[in-house]
């Protein structure tokens, strides 16, 4: 009958499956023709610069903000006729951290449980302040909590209500190293628990850490599926150079004809082209130089990236 | 509602979310000490400013005396004048120049000039003059002193013998005149009732008026548009836990204006209370309304007290309302102040009960109808 219980019969391999989302703010195109899917189950990494339009992509798939065109469906759901179906299977954890400040920990979860209608809403923020830790501190104010609680009591309230898909909005920004990589170890045993997850990043190693990614940049979507596939797709040949002077290096390097890349690594430079027979030409003369030690490598995803931003930056500009 | 597929097994439904919502403004409420304490001072200390300080019928008006002449009409004249609260001799002068300077500066309100040769004129029978110069600048402080002037001087010269009694004349016809609801003509009277509606205004709408906006600015609205609740029970929700301290408000204001401004309540007590509910939610309904139009507290703010000055001076609480010309007694039927003023003042000072002013009452009803539809349709569920 309704997509809903449609969804619960047979669930389809595929929760978030939207297609050419556009929408602008001011006449700007703030996301421009972005299609993704994304597979029960897995850990979606969303990544791209700055103002690149990953929030507003997050915010059209959960309803909150209505595309200019474009469509598609999140857990079956059409999201531009059936949000409120949405919303009640979909964990939202946004950018900044949104719950009540000058709420308690526990408040803060039974208010959570209550919108959601969960039966006994005191028993359920029970169990998530045991589950997240917090015991003994339950009574503490939302707003007096380090940035590493913040952000694990944020994910507590998005999971409370058990949801199907979790939308994770630059969920470790501003978050400590080891938080950063418990965090990661709770998504990942969730997702082994069933739940999707569409979590946005600026971190490689974050990235590095999902199933599969989507690259986005001024609005575009530039390179998505695995993390081998999206530095494949780049085609890139790499070399590795490292020696005593080689911040200078770049700058000589810097505009030679088939060299599409350089970048710094601490005390060695990452440079890269997509034509390996242009590229051996260009580093020729500098690889006899006293000094550098020069290495073919293995692009990374890093280089992956920056390749992918320099070319939008290109056709953007 | 009808409840979807996704919360079949949650409780509560729409009421659920309501409830989350009234408990949660609940405690933000009550974790906010100086609102909170502001919201019980404020009734009490507005109370007391408007019951004694304000007093349309003034005394102690700072007066001068210009004396051109020394005689014993004069000293009757300026004893008179120190006898009565009306008014308060400042200073006795000689010179014209000084009684204008006296005006201007605001030293004196009043200037009582006996002229040169008035004894004189007086005894001869001419019916001398007596200049009396006001400063009507306030025209309600003027005229009803100036009122009361004529008779006490001509009462004052009577009694000492400076001129003869008046012949009392017999007029064709005596009128009689009650005064009816307030024999002693208390503006106090007038006055508390009127405060009653005023307060609740003025703090309930900024309550409600801050309330989505808030939610805007720390940014807690993203989160709460993404949770699976209705605008209809996000208003309930935040309307809901001001109710009660409205109703608060009002029992102190009422309690503080039987016993210490002994205004008696002859109506029935449930007619108020009712009136009073009503009154309440279609105050906060309107400030909600504000909120889910301002885009940030500081033009909420703004928005709420625009709304309140003309409530203020069109309702009747500080003007009569029938004095207004037309198209400010239409403005005034459009505020809920009005309609409130009017049955409050009925019920407490007339004994009415809510059935004979079911006009007020259905004009309050609809305000707050079109508020809450106003505010529901306003409110944004996207962040477009």
């Amino acid at each position: 009958m309704t997509a809903a219980e449609t969804y619960q019969v047979d669930a389809p391999e595929t929760v978030i499956d939207v297609h050419h989302l556009t929408k602008s703010f001011g006449g700007r195109k703030v996301v421009d023709d972005v299609s993704m899917s994304v597979k029960k189950g897995r850990i979606h990494g969303f990544l791209g610069p700055n103002g690149s339009g990953k929030t507003t992509t997050i915010r059209m798939l959960c309803g909150l903000l209505t595309p200019d065109s474009g469509d598609g469906t999140c857990l079956g759901f059409d999201i531009l006729t059936e949000s409120d179906r949405i919303r009640r299977r979909v964990g939202y954890m946004t950018q900044k951290f949104s719950l009540y400040q000058d709420l308690s920990i526990r408040e803060n979860l039974e208010f959570v449980a209550r919108v959601y209608g969960l039966p006994d809403p005191r028993g359920k923020a029970g169990a998530a302040i045991e589950r997240l830790g917090l015991k003994g501190r339950e009574k503490q104010l939302a707003g007096e909590l380090s940035g590493g609680w913040k952000q694990r009591l944020a994910l507590g309230a998005c999971i409370l209500p058990e949801p199907a898909l979790l939308l994770l909005d630059e969920p470790t920004a501003g978050v400590d190293p080891k938080a950063r990589r418990d965090f990661w170890n709770e998504i990942h045993a969730l997702a082994a628990d069933g739940l999707s997850v569409l979590v946005s990043t600026h971190y490689m190693d974050e990235a590095e850490r999902c199933h599969e990614i989507a690259y986005i940049a001024y609005g575009k979507l530039l390179a998505e599926g695995t993390v081998d596939e999206v530095i494949a797709g780049t085609g890139l040949v790499t070399f590795t150079v490292s020696g005593p002077d080689v911040h200078h290096l770049q700058g000589e390097l810097e505009n030679r004809p088939g060299i599409d890349m350089i970048a710094p690594f601490g005390t060695s430079l990452h440079v890269a082209g997509r034509d390996a027979a242009a590229l051996e030409q260009a580093i020729a003369p500098y690889r006899d130089r006293p000094g550098l030690k020069w290495e073919k490598g293995e692009p990374t995803l890093e280089d992956a990236f920056i390749d992918l931003m320099r070319r939008s930056e290109d056709n953007f500009k | 509602m009808t409840p979807a597929p996704g919360s079949a097994n949650g409780n509560g439904g729409s009421f659920g979310r309501f409830w989350a919502m009234t408990v949660k403004e609940f405690i933000q409420m009550t974790r906010d000490r100086i609102t909170l304490a502001t919201m019980v001072m404020l009734p009490i200390m507005q109370l007391f400013l408007f019951g004694f300080a304000i007093n349309t019928t003034p005394h102690n008006l700072p007066t001068a005396v210009l004396m051109r002449e020394n005689s014993d009409v004069g000293r009757s004249i300026l004893a008179a004048l120190k006898n009565t609260d009306f008014f308060e001799v400042k200073t006795v002068v000689t010179r014209a120049e000084d009684m204008d300077a006296h005006l201007q500066s605001g030293e004196a309100l009043f200037v009582v000039e006996i002229p040169e040769g008035f004894e004189r004129s007086l005894r001869r029978g001419d019916s001398p003059s007596l200049l009396i110069a006001a400063d009507a600048t306030d025209p309600v402080a003027a005229s009803s002193a100036l009122g009361a002037l004529s008779g006490i001087i001509s009462t004052a010269l009577e009694n000492d013998r400076q001129v003869a009694f008046a012949e009392p004349v017999k007029p064709a016809f005596q009128i009689v005149q009650h005064r009816r609801y307030n024999p002693a003509g208390s503006s106090t009277l007038n006055i508390v009732p009127g405060l009653l509606g005023t307060i609740l205004t003025m703090t309930l709408l900024i309550f409600t008026a801050l309330s989505v906006t808030r939610e805007v600015e720390r940014g807690t609205m993203e989160n709460l548009l993404s949770m699976p609740i209705k605008p209809l029970e996000i208003m309930l929700g935040k309307i809901a836990p001001y109710v009660l301290i409205g109703l608060i408000q009002a029992l102190v204001i009422i309690g503080v204006g039987i016993l210490v401004f002994r205004v008696p309540v002859l109506g029935d007590p449930l007619s108020l209370a009712a009136a009073t509910a009503l009154f309440v939610v279609t105050n906060l309904s309107i400030g909600y309304t504000f909120s889910t139009i301002a885009a940030n507290q500081l033009q909420a703010m703004q928005m709420a007290m625009m709304f309140f000055l003309p409530n203020i001076l069109l309702s009747g609480f500080m003007f009569p309302f029938a004095g207004m010309p037309d198209w400010a007694q239409w403005i005034g039927e459009a505020l809920p102040l009005t309609h409130y003023i009017r049955i409050v003042r009925a019920v407490m000072l007339k004994g009415a009960s809510i059935e004979t002013l079911a006009y007020d009452t259905l004009a309050l009803a609809g305000l707050m109808a079109v508020a809450m539809l106003i505010a529901v349709r306003r409110f944004r569920r996207t962040l477009d």
